[in-house]
């Protein structure tokens, strides 16, 4: 098992390095000057200008720049300590290789994800400030999830046919057809606009400012919750279903049955308990899912969560906050998914060995 | 005795010719398929919807013609103006004789069956020619995507070793980005116009094709035909064309159908977002771009929520495609594959 694990983080490894290399060749092939955005001033005059360009590694070719955004050390060709030493930057000249490296501190492996351009504050801590709220949204969402879909589809196992069994199914289609970001608007005019009965968006009442006040929280989660939940449901229902129905057709539920214990015993204890194992292998990914995929709820419900923060990052070309967001969540997905291979070997001893 | 048995029972021949109605001509994969989804009312109507929706969307410069309508046609005069078409049939009726001749009156005497916009632009036009747009980056990315999935995974899943190494590891990468990040990023770097969206898609949307197609072809391949073609001297390409593709087939079909209705979902959350086709072009999701301050305004006289109509129709219209394309996504799943009916 300890070997799989490993074999697992060490193929994860890999993965990322691709993930940071097709993000940072997707953002800088931007077109537009990057020096430019940075210094909209028009006292700047253009040698602060390749000073600043020069010492942000810009006048780089992409690979050098890749290696500087990723471990944090600049390479230039040459002895050049002298031009690029400060108190914060140590250089080195190191003769054998006839190149100079310098140690700016950054480097996304250290954790350093760089500088948000618009509010000039690192990225890390902007994401920091808006994570509560996007683990708020998540977690009540991924809650609604299990607690609507697991229910519905073993539900309609057991009822297999009937009409319930046919309503289930046929909601769990359209519930992948319709527009979340539509439903999301239907709901906020009808319970927002034309009922009145729960606000329309945001996390809290403005007015109560940083007074904690549960019921107004509540109300103002249930939507976004729910809209983000709405996939989930529906996949989580079908999954159960299928899952449920596969259980009941094996041996032991048949002698369950033929040794006379009650239909509930049967259901519960010996289906239930065994159609829920597979769920563990899907929880990774739909905790990654909520997390990751909130972006449009978060858009439409002026929800001041990470999705709309690197939403309104990448509308605002603030690419070094796109990046740290991107390699943030494309780490959330990758961890996902090594946790359910994990649950899947924990729970099918075969696929260990394969 | 065995001469008597065999006297008994006659040749198949003999009883074709002593009664003719028992002669069945051969039944082909694809007859069968057809006769099933004949059977299969859902998937029909599915299919019936979609035929009509792509026809009035290819027929919309004729259709709005006929109307006197534009799509980009602004009017502020009349902006807001509601649906006509229920006041119309009211007054036809004789239920309501007052409402249908006032809304007349106030457009020109111009029929807006489905409303105007804010910018008294006409409802129905629009949902046509966005149609057009919403639909044809659909079918045209999905078919991006096949090609490139098919492709893909059929040279990983047929050659294996360290060519299907090397595409799983890019395809594993790309999917760890978040499919709407990648998106938004690309979409707000580069303010696409219809046709790079549709190359955007398109080119990020094959990777669940190519492996679902790889793991069928790590069936196919070891299959005795594929080694009878072998074994005649067949290369790979051929393998791969006449014996492995054409197996995968059903696969293709069914999932484009599904990929066709994910992609106008996608491309439509990006156009609601602002990030997918740019304005004036209208697609189904731009419409309901604006549709969050749009729900707020009321008629100062009667009270009336005016844009409720903008908010229904898009997003309806939206739902009733892709459920139409699912649907017949599954329809032709159980046509294709009968084994899959049996489980259910």
């Amino acid at each position: 098992m300890f070997r799989y694990v490993l074999r697992r983080l060490l193929q994860a490894i890999p993965t990322l390095l691709g993930v940071s290399i097709i993000s940072f060749v997707l953002v800088n092939s931007t077109p537009g000057d990057p020096i430019l955005i940075r210094t909209f001033d028009p006292n700047i005059t253009q040698e602060t200008r390749e000073i600043l360009r020069q010492q942000l590694g810009l006048d780089q070719s992409l690979p050098l720049q890749y290696i500087r955004w990723f471990t944090g050390y600049m390479i230039r060709p040459g002895n050049v300590v002298a031009d690029f030493q400060t108190d914060k930057v140590s250089c080195r000249y190191l003769p054998f290789l006839g190149q100079t490296v310098c140690d700016t501190g950054g480097g996304i492996v250290r954790g350093n994800l760089g500088t948000s351009i618009s509010t000039k504050q690192p990225v890390w801590d902007r994401m920091v400030e808006r994570m509560p709220a996007t683990l708020e949204l998540g977690v009540a969402s991924l809650f609604l999830t299990l607690l609507l879909g697991v229910p519905l589809g073993v539900l309609s196992a057991v009822k297999q046919g009937s009409w319930f069994d046919n309503a289930v199914r046929f909601l769990a289609v359209v519930g992948n057809a319709v527009p979340a970001f539509w439903l999301g608007i239907m709901l906020i005019f009808l319970f927002g606009v034309y009922l009145g009965v729960l606000p329309t968006g945001g996390r809290q009442t403005l007015t109560l400012e940083n007074e904690f006040d549960v019921v107004d929280r509540l109300r103002h989660l249930i939507l976004p919750a729910f809209i983000l939940a709405f996939g989930g449901i529906a996949g989580i229902s079908r999954f159960m279903r299928t899952e449920t129905l596969e259980v009941i057709r094996t041996d032991y539920i048949r002698t369950a049955r033929a040794k006379g214990l009650p239909g509930s015993r049967v259901w519960f204890v010996h289906a239930l308990r065994n159609a829920l194992i597979p769920l563990m292998t899907i929880l990774g990914p739909a905790i990654t899912g909520v997390l990751t995929g909130a972006v449009i709820t978060e858009t439409i419900f002026a929800w001041p969560g990470m999705g709309r923060l690197t939403f309104s990052a990448a509308v605002q070309r603030d690419y070094p906050m796109v990046l740290g967001a991107v390699m943030f969540f494309s780490l959330l997905t990758i961890l996902g998914n090594l946790l359910s291979d994990i649950l899947y070997g924990v729970v099918d001893p075969r696929v260990r060995l394969s | 005795m065995s001469v008597n048995e065999a006297e008994a029972t006659p040749s198949p021949a003999k009883i074709l010719a002593l009664e003719p109605q028992m002669k069945r001509d051969p039944q082909t994969f694809w007859g069968m398929a057809i006769q099933s989804l004949r059977r299969d009312r859902l998937t029909l109507v599915a299919i019936g919807f979609l035929a009509v929706l792509g026809t009035l969307a290819i027929l919309a410069p004729v259709i709005t013609g006929i109307l006197g309508v534009g799509p980009n046609d602004t009017n502020p005069e009349i902006a807001f103006s509601p649906p006509y078409l229920a006041p119309y049939i009211e007054w036809r009726l004789g239920l309501d004789l007052e409402t249908a001749p006032r809304i007349l009156g106030k457009t020109d005497g111009v029929a807006h069956w489905l409303g105007t916009d804010q910018l008294g632009r006409d409802q129905l036009a629009r949902l046509l020619y966005g149609g057009r747009v919403s639909l044809g980056i659909a079918f045209v990315a999905a078919a991006i995507t096949l090609v490139l999935g098919v492709t893909v995974g059929t040279i990983a899943g047929f050659f294996g070793g360290m060519v299907d190494d090397v595409i799983i590891w890019f395809i594993n990468t790309l999917v760890s980005i978040p499919g709407i990040y990648l998106l938004i990023i690309v979409s707000a770097i580069f303010k696409p116009n219809p046709m790079t969206l549709t190359l955007f898609l398109g080119l990020l949307g094959w990777f669940g094709t190519a492996r679902l197609i790889r793991g069928n072809v790590f069936k196919v391949r070891e299959l005795d035909f594929v080694t009878a073609a072998r074994s005649i001297g067949a290369g790979n390409g051929r393998i791969m064309l006449q014996h492995v593709i054409p197996n995968s087939l059903p696969i293709i079909i069914v999932n484009a159908a599904i990929d066709i209705g994910v992609l106008i979902l996608v491309e439509s959350a990006l156009s609601f977002l602002g990030l997918g086709v740019q304005p004036p072009t209208a697609t189904w999701g731009s419409m309901l771009n604006r549709a969050n301050n749009l729900m707020f305004l009321r008629d100062p006289e009667t009270g009336s929520y005016l844009a409720l109509h903008l908010l229904v129709a898009p997003g309806l219209l939206i739902t009733l495609t892709v459920l139409a394309l699912y649907l017949i996504g599954d329809g032709l799943r159980d046509a294709l594959d009968p084994m899959m009916k049996n489980a259910r």
